[in-house]
């Protein structure tokens, strides 16, 4: 009784529905997979090609303020105030003649977009801080970008850690002013928005004063571990 | 019967007031988000224009709101000529599918949309429902995992482009073929050309009489009730109809 089948011409098939389920299961599979399945092709296709493609291993760069602030590296100065024994006015120089932190890290954005194998290079935020004598009083900083607009906010302790930086080179260049440059903040054990720009000032205060991105609504304690308390989660 | 009708310069409804009305409101709020998203996505342009927070709640809200008017014009008792086109971007015959696989070589479209165009509109529907979710995990990244983050933000991404890029494609389509384009601006096409490229749509739609309106139900007007009240739109194009139906 095995017959070919006839082709039905009122015979529909419900291909409206299924690209709209196939396409909203391939976004949730995205949205599980996508940080794996986009690491592994940016290792096989190198960082050169694999930040070509949409989405992946690039810098997204923001602007706050509506414009970079352009501070020539010869006229940089940073100023140390606040509860300090010795208030500083630094030059990129002396930054540099300070003992000098190499890295390596993923940059990790809170919302997602992350760049694998960044090279940082800098002077331990601990060795300025000690350079300037941070008073008893003092036990958190506020930071201070040239675009006038930002500003961001550290306790003592997180100030002190081993990975966070007064950054004057990034991508194995000094840094480039959409970058931050020439001296940003590089805080790596938390979220990118942690990272200042273009740092103008560090000003040792009492207590935490939340930063602009802070007041935007993102915690104030940014670990990339997702903990948001003051305290250093272990391991960092 | 067929040839007499096709004497009568008659015109079918393609999209009624419902549906152009949430067409264009959709395509603004597309319009603003996609040009929110390009400071946001080029570092080159974010340096000139700045404002991120702004940009960032604009294009943020803005495609939150990119599904409701579609939902809005399905929803009520007004949504029941876009319920019946759904329908029709749902149910494909095996005539059609051999008519996109062979991209309108092989196969029979005879109905109110080509496969193509039935394809455009369920890829933009699944687009925005996707891109709406990403986005969500974007926005409220507190709730999810780092890693979702990340995949949430490929996918947007990867997504975003595919979607300018069949947009543009749809733009240039509309630019190419005015009577189709028309139609979503008016609402109605000439039964000749209806019966051209939809002829089993052109057979089953009731015709409008010559020099009416599409309204805003999209129904032909009857002959017991008022006069169709003629917009001054509709007064100024005649002039086609001066083209003998081929």
């Amino acid at each position: 009784m095995a017959t070919a089948p006839v082709p039905d011409p009122a015979r529909t098939v419900n291909v409206g529905r299924r690209v709209f389920l196939g396409m909203v299961g391939l976004g949730a599979l995205g949205v599980a997979f996508g940080a794996a399945v986009q690491g592994k092709v940016g290792q096989a296709l190198g960082s050169g090609v694999g930040s070509l493609l949409p989405g992946g291993d690039q810098f997204t760069i923001y602007s706050v303020s509506g414009s970079f602030p352009t501070v020539a590296p010869h006229a940089y100065r940073l100023h140390v105030t606040g509860l300090v024994d010795r208030p500083l006015t630094l030059t990129l120089a002396d930054l540099q003649a300070l003992p000098a932190t190499r890295l390596v890290r993923t940059f990790q954005c809170v919302t997602g977009w992350r760049v694998p194998g960044v090279h940082w290079e800098g002077a331990r935020l601990r060795d300025v801080l000690d350079a300037a004598g941070v008073q008893p009083a003092g036990r958190a900083l506020l930071f201070e970008s040239f675009d006038r607009v930002d500003t961001e906010s550290l306790t003592l302790a997180q100030a002190r850690l081993d990975d966070v930086l007064v950054a004057y080179r990034m991508l194995d260049a000094p840094l480039t002013v959409e970058h931050g440059g020439p001296v940003r903040l590089y805080v790596a054990p938390m979220f990118g928005y942690k990272s200042l720009k273009w740092l103008s000032a560090i000003r040792v205060v009492e207590t935490v004063v939340p930063g602009y991105w802070e007041e935007n609504g993102y915690p104030v304690n940014g670990w990339l571990d997702g903990s948001t308390a003051p305290t250093v989660p272990p391991g960092s | 019967m067929a040839g007499v009708a096709a004497m009568v310069p008659v015109r079918l409804v393609r999209f009624d007031g419902v549906q152009r009305a949430a067409h264009w409101a959709t395509a603004t709020l597309f319009a603003v988000v996609v040009l929110t998203a390009v400071p946001l996505t080029f570092g080159a342009v974010e340096r000139v224009v700045g404002r991120h927070v702004l940009l960032a709640a604009v294009h943020l809200w803005a495609g939150v709101a990119l599904p409701l008017p579609f939902l809005v014009a399905l929803a009520g008792p007004w949504g029941r000529h876009l319920r019946r086109d759904v329908r029709r971007f749902n149910r494909w015959t095996d005539d059609e599918l051999r008519w996109l696989w062979s991209l309108g070589r092989r196969g029979r479209a005879p109905d109110k949309f080509n496969p193509g165009q039935k394809l455009n509109a369920v890829f933009v529907g699944g687009a925005i429902a996707v891109l709406l979710g990403t986005g969500v995990v974007m926005r409220w990244f507190g709730l999810f995992p780092v890693d979702w983050r990340t995949g949430a933000t490929f996918v947007h991404q990867v997504l975003a482009w595919a979607m300018v890029v069949v947009v543009a494609g749809h733009v240039v389509m509309a630019l190419t073929h005015p009577t189709a384009m028309r139609s979503m601006l008016l609402g109605w096409v000439p039964g000749p050309w209806a019966r051209r490229h939809a002829p089993a749509w052109a057979d089953e739609e009731p015709a409008l009489p010559a020099g009416a309106t599409a309204g805003r139900t999209g129904m032909p007007p009857r002959r017991s009730g008022p006069t169709p009240r003629r917009s001054p739109t509709a007064a100024s194009l005649p002039r086609r109809r001066a083209r003998p139906p081929r």
